[in-house]
């Protein structure tokens, strides 16, 4: 049962062979037993948990359950969900039970019926590459426990990947949905900036984050995708669409050259120095393994790629020193101990409530943003975005998608980047650009490399999802490493 | 470019974050790290070239100005550090 898919689970509480409250304990069971090892999960209420599930039952007996209803999902520490601790993986919300739901909580337990089976680790304030950030220590990743899952939505990774989780939300501002899902052999999906609400996703850099599903294939996340996006009037950058199925092009029927017609852009720039023989060897295949598929290939360039981690951590830093700086001591979190006067109060509560690297991006902002360095930096950082994001227009003159590896390498071990920010901040270079741009996302498996998953990233044009989770669903049908397990995980 | 310690000192107060003695040298090595990483875009000519602040050109929405919450200060203000009688509590600023 821990395997199935979502449309497997969904069918099985639909024919009654089990209810979500056994399907949510077999989970929560899991979670009890395993979590102390990955932690993978900073918060679990298996009351709440259960309370939802009888609802669902609920629903299911009544016959008014939609496709998701009483299926369990691990939600990101990041959501806020009313009275639930939300802690952003940081010591400054450590205690704050949310007093309201974010747009995509809300959407999921309350609209769709899904059941919440707690809240999963991250890098604090989804400020980290590796888990390793998290005020709640690092997670593990299940494929090796020496190993991190990545990040930022690592704990949401590491759950799906032990199965404590049949799926799980994420965010990515740089890459915190693509990266964890490469490293921990998982599909993830990043959408096209302003398809699904930010209303309550706790803010890091705004003109950058984006929720999004993560889960064992491309055909559980559509049918996430589903249940997530929407126009909320409660988002000032939500975007005012038609509703879209994106399970639609999954059942087609095709011969043996489902993707014939696809134009696979392959950028000559991720091909290049600075990635791992046996990761590209394993994007290499998947490309001969399009070809079968009916797809052809065709090289592009994003000449300014190079460019969009500088300017990222320009970008990200600044619009995240702005909005940090509502956590002061005064409406809500951490407050110190002992303080002098109101400046005071604030220095002290934030040298104690933030982490080191939050600190830093704070800083960087901070000063990028002051006087005198405003043009030389934040509106240069701006420019080059402008270029990174045309680079690609130009690119989806000629293709359709644009294949290549998510991560330069496979997981890495425990505390080796995390003394070196820069070293870090490198290992998302292939997944920055996108967010850059706003375009959508995804990361799917597509081998081994000295049995550490390697992740294949799809990024398709703006509003493109649909398409492109056909593209991963077309793969997966045709292989089998999304459903490859870690040895100990039966 | 290269950070001084002043320098460090004056960007952790403008962020109100205080930074100890030692805790300045450590993030003055690490800032500077990054900035090597930032400096690549110097090199950059984006004379000409519309700063993109968004990645969608669209305008901000206007709504009506209505009520549209219903009022919820007890919940919110049950999550604050110090509150009373309905008022956030901060060391005194005017005297």
């Amino acid at each position: 049962m821990i395997h199935k898919s979502l449309k497997q689970l969904s069918q099985a509480l639909a024919a009654k062979e089990i209810s979500s409250l056994e399907l949510s304990t077999l989970f929560l069971d899991r979670i009890e037993r395993l979590n102390p090892e990955i932690n993978a999960f900073v918060t679990v209420d298996r009351e709440k948990s259960l309370q939802m599930a009888r609802a669902a039952d609920a629903r299911i007996a009544a016959g008014s359950a939609g496709p998701l209803t009483g299926i369990p999902i691990a939600q990101k520490d990041i959501f806020c969900a009313e009275g639930w601790t939300t802690t952003c993986g940081s010591k400054m919300l450590a205690n704050f039970v949310s007093p309201y739901d974010a747009t995509v909580i809300e959407k999921m337990h309350r609209d769709a019926g899904m059941v919440s089976l707690g809240k999963t680790n991250m890098d604090e304030f989804a400020m980290g590459s590796s888990n390793e950030t998290s005020y709640f220590g690092p997670v593990k990743n299940p494929w090796d426990r020496s190993r991190v899952p990545g990040g930022s939505s690592g704990g949401s990774a590491a759950a799906v990947a032990a199965r404590l989780a049949p799926a799980a939300t994420g965010t990515d501002t740089g890459g915190s949905i693509r990266q964890p899902a490469a490293l921990c052999n998982l599909t993830g999906l990043k959408p096209t900036y302003g398809v699904i609400s930010r209303y309550g996703m706790i803010a890091f850099a705004s003109s950058l984050d984006q929720g999004g599903p993560m889960a064992a294939s491309a055909e559980d996340c559509a049918l996430l995708l589903n249940t997530m996006v929407g126009f909320d009037p409660r988002d000032s950058t939500s975007l005012d669409r038609p509703v879209e199925d994106y399970t639609r092009e999954l059942d087609a029927t095709a011969g043996d050259k489902p993707l014939a017609g696809l134009r696979i852009g392959l950028p000559k720039e991720f091909f290049g120095a600075g990635c791992d023989a046996a990761v590209m060897a394993a994007v290499q295949e998947a490309i001969a393994e399009y070809r079968k598929l009916g797809a052809s290939t065709v090289e592009v360039s994003l000449p300014n790629s190079h460019l969009s981690v500088p300017a990222y951590y320009v970008i990200a830093p600044a619009e995240a020193s702005s909005n940090l700086s509502r956590f002061d001591g005064v409406r809500y979190g951490y407050r110190a101990p002992e303080y002098g006067n109101l400046d005071d109060m604030y220095m002290k509560t934030r040298a104690q409530g933030f982490g080191g690297e939050v600190k830093r991006r704070i800083m960087i902002g901070a000063y990028v943003l002051s006087h005198g360095y405003y043009d030389a930096y934040y509106l240069q950082a701006q420019r080059i975005r402008r270029l990174i994001a045309n680079d690609f227009v130009e690119a989806f003159k000629s293709c359709d998608v644009i294949l290549g590896p998510t991560s330069p390498s496979t997981a890495f071990k425990l505390g080796e980047k995390a003394a070196d920010p820069v070293q870090m901040y490198l290992s998302d270079i292939y997944t920055i650009a996108v967010n850059l741009a706003g375009l959508p996302g995804m990361s799917i498996p597509c081998g081994f490399a000295s049995d550490l998953p390697v992740g294949l990233q799809l990024v398709g044009n703006y509003f493109d999802e649909a398409r492109l989770l056909n593209v991963a669903h077309r793969y997966q049908l045709a292989t089998d490493w999304h459903n490859r397990r870690p040895a100990d995980i039966a | 470019m290269s950070l001084t310690l002043e320098q460090v000192q004056r960007i952790a107060h403008l962020a109100r974050i205080e930074v100890s003695e030692s805790e300045a040298l450590t993030t003055q090595v690490h800032l500077n790290g990054i900035f090597e990483l930032i400096e690549q875009m110097q090199a950059v000519d984006t004379r000409g070239v519309e700063p993109m602040a968004h990645a969608q050109d669209l305008s901000q929405r206007l709504r009506d100005d209505a009520v549209s919450e219903t009022d919820r200060r007890a919940a919110f203000q049950a999550v604050a550090p110090e509150t009373e009688a309905g008022l956030y509590l901060v060391p005194k600023v005017i005297e």
